[in-house]
């Protein structure tokens, strides 16, 4: 098949135009905003052409530096949660017959399938001084005045939480589906207490999982910046609130392509580590192409 | 006791998952205007939606959208994955790693590099940028679809094609495209459901003339609540819950 490919006008209109269009809208962009993060600010302009280091040096600064602390504190807390509620869940759904398995993987793919922003509005009527769950709470007796949740961090957590949640629970329930029951068995025949089965066996053997789970939850928590501006206090933010401010409203744009690589070089460290992590747990399947 | 703790388990975080949108449904058809209380049904809000005119333009240019880029995204998609397929081309490495790189970047690095671009073209924002936006983020989505089956293509068959003189023109439109079928329309309806749902790429492409609705949500759930956004909400929810559901059942049945 390879012969007459030298002269095949189908494949040069496939692989030019894959090539053209990625190449315009995909891999210049994301070099030119590389190189955007070296510029100078401009007041007329939005940037001006030159080579600085500033914008990165800018981000030791503990004014922006506080900034990033507290989204990843934010984010960290956000995964850990989510692992919290999202292991059981994961561990418990693949203990169960069949049926109920795929009904349960259906109902975690759905909340994918619709807008997380409205997700995010809906969590406003439940947590709103007047909303679902205060009245639910006053009319039963249990508080006597609205808990104030919504514009707090609480609620940035609630919503980040909602939304995460099940990109946490997918990767860990196909890395305990995978996990052979009989090595537990095997296990507490050999006197492990079903603690130390879990412990010892079934948590080291679904770490592929935990990972992918939790680079799954951790890299989006750190940039979905519509969350804690509807659900958060001022004060409230995370990186992505702070890039798009850097965007549109402070306007120095050098400043925030040099955040948003940051934040990007970050990730693409992590995922460096998670390959690192599949292939050590002789995982084949890691890459997604 | 085992077994209470697990269930239990399983329906607190569904509890958890669904509870909001259970009330966003439901306030949708309650007659209170601001308190939680339940005050009697009312379609009120959904004839609201139905008078506001401007509204009902903004869905318009967001369906319209989703199509236009849902469509562009699975034809490039489809190229693209033949392409990467069958094909060795310089640079193949380097477009793969760029398929990846896109696939995980946060939106927001996206939609930022997007704009940089525009910028640097002089391109208005409307749109135009959001569909070639819509378009770049969907793209890789439709490859991944569409490559996946593509695996289980048969060489033997385009073999013969070829064989029996085909170029790879007639290869592709004659074998290779009607094959795909199945993974087309569902990379397609993957992008339309990408596109009805992005904001945070959108929000730094799109521009006065036109306005998409999750962006008008955005602006609108800020300013506070509204029965009216309770109403929308539940339109475009169970109009993506059924795009993906028609999807899965129409792809399920094909395959």
């Amino acid at each position: 098949m390879t012969d007459p490919q030298k002269s095949n006008s189908f494949r040069l209109f496939a692989v030019g135009t894959l090539w053209g269009f990625l190449g315009l809208f995909a891999f210049i962009p994301l070099i030119l905003l590389f190189m955007v993060s070296f510029f100078e600010r401009g007041y007329s302009e939005f940037y001006v052409p030159g080579f600085t280091l500033e914008n990165y040096l800018k981000l030791l600064d503990p004014v922006y530096f506080i900034v990033f602390w507290k989204s990843f504190k934010m984010a960290v807390l956000t995964t850990v949660l989510c692992l919290i509620f999202g292991y059981p869940f994961a561990y418990f759904m693949a203990s169960m017959p069949k049926k109920t398995r795929s009904l349960l993987m259906v109902l975690i793919i759905v909340p994918f399938w619709t807008s997380s922003l409205i997700r995010t509005y809906a969590i406003v009527l439940i947590l709103r001084t007047n909303g679902l769950l205060n009245s639910i709470l006053m009319n039963l007796g249990m508080i006597s005045a609205p808990l104030e949740i919504l514009y707090t961090d609480w609620a940035v957590y609630i919503g980040l939480v909602y939304t995460l949640l099940p990109f946490m629970i997918l990767p860990l329930y196909s890395a305990v589906e995978k996990l052979d029951t009989r090595l537990l068995d095997a296990a507490q025949d050999l006197g492990a207490s079903p603690w130390q089965a879990f412990l010892k066996v079934a948590l080291p053997l679904t770490t592929p999982g935990i990972v992918a789970g939790c680079m799954l939850v951790f890299l989006p928590a750190l940039g979905l910046f519509y969350i804690p501006d509807i659900l958060g206090g001022a004060k409230s933010l995370v990186v992505g609130s702070f890039i798009r401010n850097q965007f549109l409203a402070a306007r120095n744009w050098p400043f925030g392509a040099a955040v948003s690589m940051t934040l990007s070089m970050m990730m693409l460290g992590l995922m460096l580590l998670y390959a690192k992590v599949q292939k050590k747990a002789g995982n084949q399947e890691g890459g997604m192409l | 006791m085992n077994d209470i703790l697990k269930k239990g388990w399983l329906a607190m975080v569904l509890a958890f998952l669904y509870a909001p949108i259970l009330a966003l449904i439901l306030y949708s058809f309650n007659s209170a205007r601001y308190s939680a209380e339940w005050e009697g049904f009312t379609l009120q809000w959904y004839a609201n939606l139905a008078d506001g005119g401007e509204l009902m333009q903004i869905t318009f240019n967001s369906i319209f959208l989703a199509m236009a880029s849902a469509t562009g995204a699975t034809i490039l998609g489809l190229i693209g994955a033949v392409a990467l397929k069958r094909y060795q081309f310089a640079g193949k490495a380097l477009l793969k790693a760029l398929i990846y790189v896109l696939l995980m970047s946060p939106d927001i690095v996206m939609g930022i590099a997007l704009l940089v671009i525009f910028v640097a073209l002089q391109l208005d924002l409307g749109f135009w940028t959001l569909f070639l936006s819509h378009v770049t983020f969907s793209i890789p989505f439709v490859i991944v679809t569409i490559l996946g089956r593509l695996e289980g293509l048969d060489e033997n068959l385009t073999q013969a094609a070829h064989d029996l003189g085909c170029n790879d023109w007639q290869t592709f439109r004659m074998i290779i495209a009607p094959l795909m079928l199945p993974a087309i329309f569902s990379g397609w309806l993957l992008a339309f459901t990408l596109s009805m749902d992005d904001v945070i790429i959108s929000f730094f492409v799109s521009g006065p003339d036109f306005e998409i609705l999750p962006l008008r949500i955005y602006s609108m759930v800020r300013l506070g609540v509204k029965p009216e956004i309770n109403a929308l909400c539940t339109i475009l929810f169970l109009l993506t819950m059924g795009v993906v559901f028609a999807s899965r059942k129409l792809v399920g049945e094909k395959e």
